[in-house]
């Protein structure tokens, strides 16, 4: 089945993998891109500057970046801050954002609009809302702690010469190449879609896009880059974050078991199956999908859902040595670097996750509410 | 109740006649089944032929009895000289008023040709981008909960996953349809059974209207939302408890601001027991509740209410459709109501003065979207269950009206067409030839209730089985997905302003 | 940035047993409505209310609530016809709302709305009970042998025989007996209030029951549909057991002259008939 191409992989024992290795998985599934954006993130990869929150933007013209400058030096401290390799490649057509990075500290007694009961990571996250939708000429690209966002307007392999990722190593890689369907193509639109922490590749069309939308909105996210993947990113920063869900039940509310399914568990299984059903129904994302969803806190995580009805291809896989995770949209491009790796398919509307440290901690073949963290 | 049907006031001038029945004298078999079955009086039989003698209103009983299929009912063309200001609707009122001196009662949604936003709207369907799905060979979910939500819910993980704290009370239906509240006393006995023995069979609610529960009923109780009005008729503890939910009327569509009223003719001995008044007395409801003049005072008998059912079922709010909808919508959520019902200006009734009937309110698709966006706006959306009805007329209406902002419809009208009526707008009088509107026993008689439950049922089966074939179409199976997806809309009307006030792009318009 | 809505004002307290309000001395039941919570706070009128109920239930005949200062809904729904509930304190708005049976006697001032749509039952108020009391009630009675305020027994209704009944020792304001359905109002201004016992708008809307005023009342007091009618024969009765009703309650004697009192009766069971215009153009 067509679509975007998704990808991801992840030393579960903490170890380092190149972006070469996630730039060859993608660029395998070369068909399913017609290169109008395409991205990578990366965890683990800035281990000297761990407890700073990263922040990537892309920035039209130099104003921008110096009014996103004053902002930040309001909000607390650049621990340093620097223009992020880029390269030219010579298929890639300008305008071309000038992409920045600042390891940024927010300073620890900060009000935001007169709130004062923010945490360091809820200042965040309207931080970069903010800027996104008041700062003319920037986007906050990605701004968790220890992870970076890779992303441009082109072909998956453009897009990994034009940011040279062979110079990045980290613990978990997810990638995105696009297929645009509702969408335009521009920078700040591709893929992975990041807050704070949170990363989401994603493949496919939501349906119930106003539904989610209302559902972020009405707990103060701000949707600024108009994508559906954007909804999926503030969704699960929701609900695993804020309300503290398992990423199980997270993802039950994401791509639940149908009502008949759900008579068939056990009755204490069913209960709780209903009510995050009903408690979290605009959080549903209907129509088909499939996504990799990436976190850092408090472990690097790696999440791979397909929507309920399996209308967008996802599979899973572990090499040899039991060292590395795999997820991709196809076979081929886990094949690419892993030749011996043993591959599964998820069931529909259940979480793979991975977890390093702790490994594969759910196949995503099991009882909806065993396995998680 | 034997009373003899009150023939037509006679004025010193009469406004000509609208209807007449036609009978074709060559066809006729002189059964005088016509004769007997016209409950307006409007035919007689003079020298061995049926004649039409004044009073008909269209209710076409006769010509369903009629077993040589000989009767038509013209509509008389205008009597009055041609005015588009002063039309032949303004004439008559001024003519009747002019006689009786009266408040002009009607009954049924207003009649007056207003627009209605529901025949300016396009749905969208799936194409390429995403697929469509196969209602009849694949899952497409229909199940709906009625009640408060938390917005939140709490979840431990011990290596499985449980729930710390069960929310409150919740309903399912397996449709987002409500039958409406029409009460035993506006309709009749075997009406108000139909509608109920149809919400059990299609396992969705039904509305007990202001008349308390009658006892035959109470195996319907599951089903039923009762309801406290103004008058508080039959409401005590036991019959709350025993109702799926309960639900606060402070507005209807038809009448906002007014209270009910049913008329003496109406109060029969049936009705005079489930009400508990005596026989043959007005039922009047006051306009507001004597213990709600505040928002502060509706939480009070929501909580006295949640108190009085001990919290084991949903306790909701009715509301007509007024022009600060969205503010007060958003107080009856926070006053803690667990589902809130919004009643448009086109809705029914069994009873209402034409003034308020035809000029007060907002229409539904308006209300419902301008909720929809002020709860969202105030985070309290996902805290509370709404309801959408006045004029809810096909399944169309209700698709649209779920893409506004509505998780359920409530239809009652329609309801009462499947069941015989004809909207001929005279339920007040009590002498509904269908056996719907009155408490007459030999008129009650002729609706089989078995016959108007399995016409409900089909109609309202065949509205969800559409839900489903629109919902596959835009590639959603389940119906919260549509739920105040108003990207799933284009407005396709004159008025581009109230499509912005709706939260409805044009036509036109793409995503983003 | 919307507040978080999701917050819930938590009235549960792990570290607070309810149970610890309630004390069990000579056969009573006593619950210290004013006990404290974990937080520092009296208890919430759902725990109180929750109790209330466990008691029932349990089959306790006599409880006595203590502290009480503004819990709302006592004893609503309760249905028990031989429990009696004794309340020192003030009780909050809607004391005894839907009650089915049992007794509520109050040693203080009740505030609004107390007896609403009351059954049957008796809440006795040794004092003050403020605006809208008995409220569309059915039956029972709600003796108070203070004043109250306006619009009290409105919509109250009567079927059956089952006849509610509302005795005022002082005197009550505006509104009395609005839509008055059914039932017994008797207000005997026993403080010797001068003027009129009652205020404006008497029995407007009246179609069914009867107010027993003991002294005057003038025509521009009556609401519409409300006449001023002699006491007949077949009204004694009534007035009598009513007045009873009150000297039971409050060990007293009530006057019982009936040329003291005057009525006030429907001027018709269906006053606004001609207020319409069904003709249906």
């Amino acid at each position: 089945m067509g679509g975007c191409g998704i990808a991801g992989c992840m030393n579960l024992e903490g170890g380092r993998i190149s972006g070469d290795v996630i730039a060859r998985m993608l660029e395998t599934m070369g068909e399913r891109e017609n290169g109008l954006g395409a991205g990578y993130a990366c965890y683990g990869l800035f281990p000297e500057h761990r407890d700073d929150y990263c922040m990537q933007f892309f920035f039209d013209h130099e104003e921008a970046r110096t009014a996103v400058e004053e902002l930040l030096k309001a909000m607390g401290s650049i621990t340093k801050d620097e223009r992020v390799h880029t390269q030219r490649v010579k298929s890639m057509r300008p305008p071309f954002p000038m992409v920045w990075r600042y390891f940024f500290r927010p300073s620890s007694k900060l009000e935001w609009r007169g709130r004062t009961d923010l945490s360091d990571d809820d200042l965040m996250v309207q931080l970069a809302m903010h800027v996104n939708a008041e700062v003319e000429g920037a986007l906050c690209v990605s701004s968790g702690k220890d992870m970076a966002v890779f992303k441009g307007n082109g072909y998956s392999y453009e897009i990994s010469k034009y940011y040279d990722l062979g110079r990045y190593s980290g613990k978990m890689w997810v990638s995105h190449s696009r297929f645009p369907t509702n969408s335009p193509a521009w920078w700040g639109g591709a893929h992975p879609l990041s807050i704070l922490d949170w990363t989401v590749c994603h493949n496919g069309e939501i349906t119930s896009y106003g539904v989610n939308r209302k559902f972020v909105e009405m707990a103060g996210y701000r949707c600024s880059v108009l994508t559906d993947t954007e909804v999926v990113a503030y969704t699960w920063d929701l609900l695993v974050r804020k309300h503290r869900l398992p990423i199980s039940a997270a993802a039950f509310a994401i791509a639940p078991w149908y009502h008949e399914d759900i008579a068939r568990l056990d009755p204490e299984s069913a209960r709780l199956a209903t009510w995050l059903r009903i408690t979290y129904k605009e959080a549903l994302l209907n129509g088909p999908f499939s996504i990799i969803v990436g976190r850092r806190e408090p472990e690097v995580t790696m999440i791979a859902l397909a929507d309920r009805k399996k209308l967008r291809p996802l599979l899973c896989g572990r090499s040899q040595d039991g060292r590395t995770a795999y997820v991709a949209s196809e076979e081929c491009a886990v094949r690419i670097v892993e030749p011996e790796a043993e591959t599964w398919t998820p069931n529909a509307g259940s979480p793979m996750i991975a977890v390093v440290g702790k490994g594969i901690v759910r196949t995503g073949n099991e009882h909806p509410f065993v396995g998680g963290e | 109740m034997a009373q003899p049907i009150a023939p037509m006031r006679r004025m010193e001038l009469e406004a000509p006649e609208r209807f007449i029945p036609v009978v074709d004298a060559g066809l006729c078999k002189r059964c005088k089944k016509c004769v007997s079955e016209c409950s307006y009086r409007a035919l007689d039989f003079v020298d061995g032929n049926v004649k039409p003698i004044g009073g008909c209103v269209a209710c076409g009983r006769c010509i369903n009895v009629c077993p040589a299929h000989c009767i038509e009912i013209r509509q008389i063309p205008s009597q009055f000289p041609a005015h588009a200001n002063f039309n032949e609707r303004v004439r008559r009122a001024i003519m009747s008023q002019a006689s009786t001196g009266g408040v002009l009662l009607t009954s049924c949604g207003t009649d007056i040709a207003y627009p209605v936003m529901f025949d300016e709207m396009l749905l969208d369907a799936a194409q390429v981008t995403n697929p469509a799905i196969d209602p009849l060979r694949e899952v497409v979910e229909t199940r709906t909960f009625v009640g408060g939500r938390r917005g939140r819910l709490q979840v431990r993980d011990d290596g499985r996953l449980h729930m710390d704290e069960g929310p409150g009370p919740t309903i399912a239906m397996d449709m987002p349809i409500m039958i409406g509240h029409i009460s035993l006393g506006s309709v009749s006995y075997n009406a108000q059974k139909a509608l109920f023995a149809a919400a059990k069979e299609l396992n969705i609610l039904a509305g007990s209207g202001e008349g308390g529960l009658h006892k035959d009923f109470l195996p319907y109780a599951p089903h039923v939302v009762s309801e406290i009005a103004s008058g508080r008729f039959g409401v005590t503890g036991d019959y709350l408890k025993s109702t799926a939910a309960v639900e606060i009327k402070i507005g209807q569509g038809a009448k906002p601001g007014h209270g009910g009223h049913l008329p003496g003719e109406k109060v029969s001995a049936l009705i005079s027991q489930t009400r508990m008044i005596p026989l043959g007395t007005d039922a009047l409801s006051p306009y507001p509740h004597h213990d709600i003049y505040s928002i502060e005072d509706l939480q009070q008998l929501l909580s006295v209410v949640k108190e009085a059912v001990e919290y084991k079922v949903p306790v909701g709010v009715k509301i007509a459709a007024v022009h600060n909808v969205g503010a007060i919508a958003s107080g009856v959520v926070r006053a803690g109501a667990d589902f809130i019902t919004i009643d448009g200006f086109r809705g029914g009734t069994g009873s209402t003065p034409r003034i308020i009937r035809d000029h007060v309110g907002l229409p539904i698709e308006v209300a419902i979207s301008v909720v929809d966006q002020r709860l969202t706006k105030e985070g309290l959306r996902n805290r509370v269950t709404v309801f959408a009805g006045g004029s809810i007329r096909s399944s169309a209406d209700m698709i649209k009206a779920i893409a506004l902002g509505a998780d359920a419809v409530m239809v009652c009208t329609a309801a009462m067409v499947a069941m015989g009526c004809r909207v001929c707008q005279q339920c007040h009088r009590g002498v509904c030839s269908w056996g719907i509107a009155t408490q007459r026993e030999e008129l009650v008689s002729r609706l089989d209730p078995e016959v108007a439950s399995a016409r409900v049922v089909r109609l309202l089966r065949s509205w969800n089985e559409e839900l489903k074939e629109i919902l596959g179409a835009m590639g959603i199976d389940s119906v919260e997905s549509l739920v105040g997806n108003r990207d799933r809309l284009r407005y396709f009307g004159p008025n581009s302003k109230i499509a912005e006030i709706m939260g409805v792009k044009h036509v036109g318009e793409g995503w983003g | 940035m919307p507040a978080d809505v999701w917050g819930e004002r938590k009235h549960k307290d792990v570290r607070f047993d309810p149970a610890s309000a309630v004390e069990r001395r000579d056969g009573l039941v006593i619950i210290r409505a004013d006990t404290k919570d974990g937080e520092g706070r009296m208890l919430h009128y759902k725990v109180l209310n929750d109790l209330i109920r466990r008691e029932m239930l349990a089959g306790t005949r006599h409880i006595v609530l203590e502290g009480v200062m503004g819990h709302r809904y006592i004893a609503s729904t309760a249905n028990r016809k031989e429990l009696y509930i004794e309340i020192r304190g003030t009780p909050g708005n809607n004391l005894g709302a839907f009650l089915d049976g049992p007794t509520i006697e109050v040693f203080g001032n009740a505030q609004d709305m107390t007896g609403n749509t009351m059954n049957a039952g008796r809440i006795i108020v040794h004092g003050n009970a403020w605006d809208v009391t008995g409220l569309a009630a059915r039956g029972g009675s709600i003796l108070i042998k203070g004043n109250t305020g306006y619009r009290v027994g409105i919509h109250m209704k009567e079927y059956c025989g089952v006849r509610p009944c509302i005795v005022v020792g002082g005197t009550a304001k505006d509104y009395l007996g609005e839509y008055m359905a059914g039932g017994t109002v008797v207000v005997l201004n026993l403080g010797g209030a001068r003027g009129s016992p009652v205020g404006l708008h008497l029995g407007a809307g009246i179609h069914g029951g009867k107010i027993f005023v003991r002294g005057k009342v003038e025509d521009h007091q009556l609401g519409p549909g409300a006449t001023v009618r002699p006491i007949e024969e077949e009204d004694l009765p009534e007035l009598l057991w009513c007045l009873e009703e009150f000297e039971r309650a409050f060990h007293t004697s009530a006057p019982k002259d009936k040329n003291e009192y005057v009525k006030i009766a429907p001027a018709s069971s269906r006053p606004f008939s001609g207020h319409y215009d069904p003709t249906s153009v």
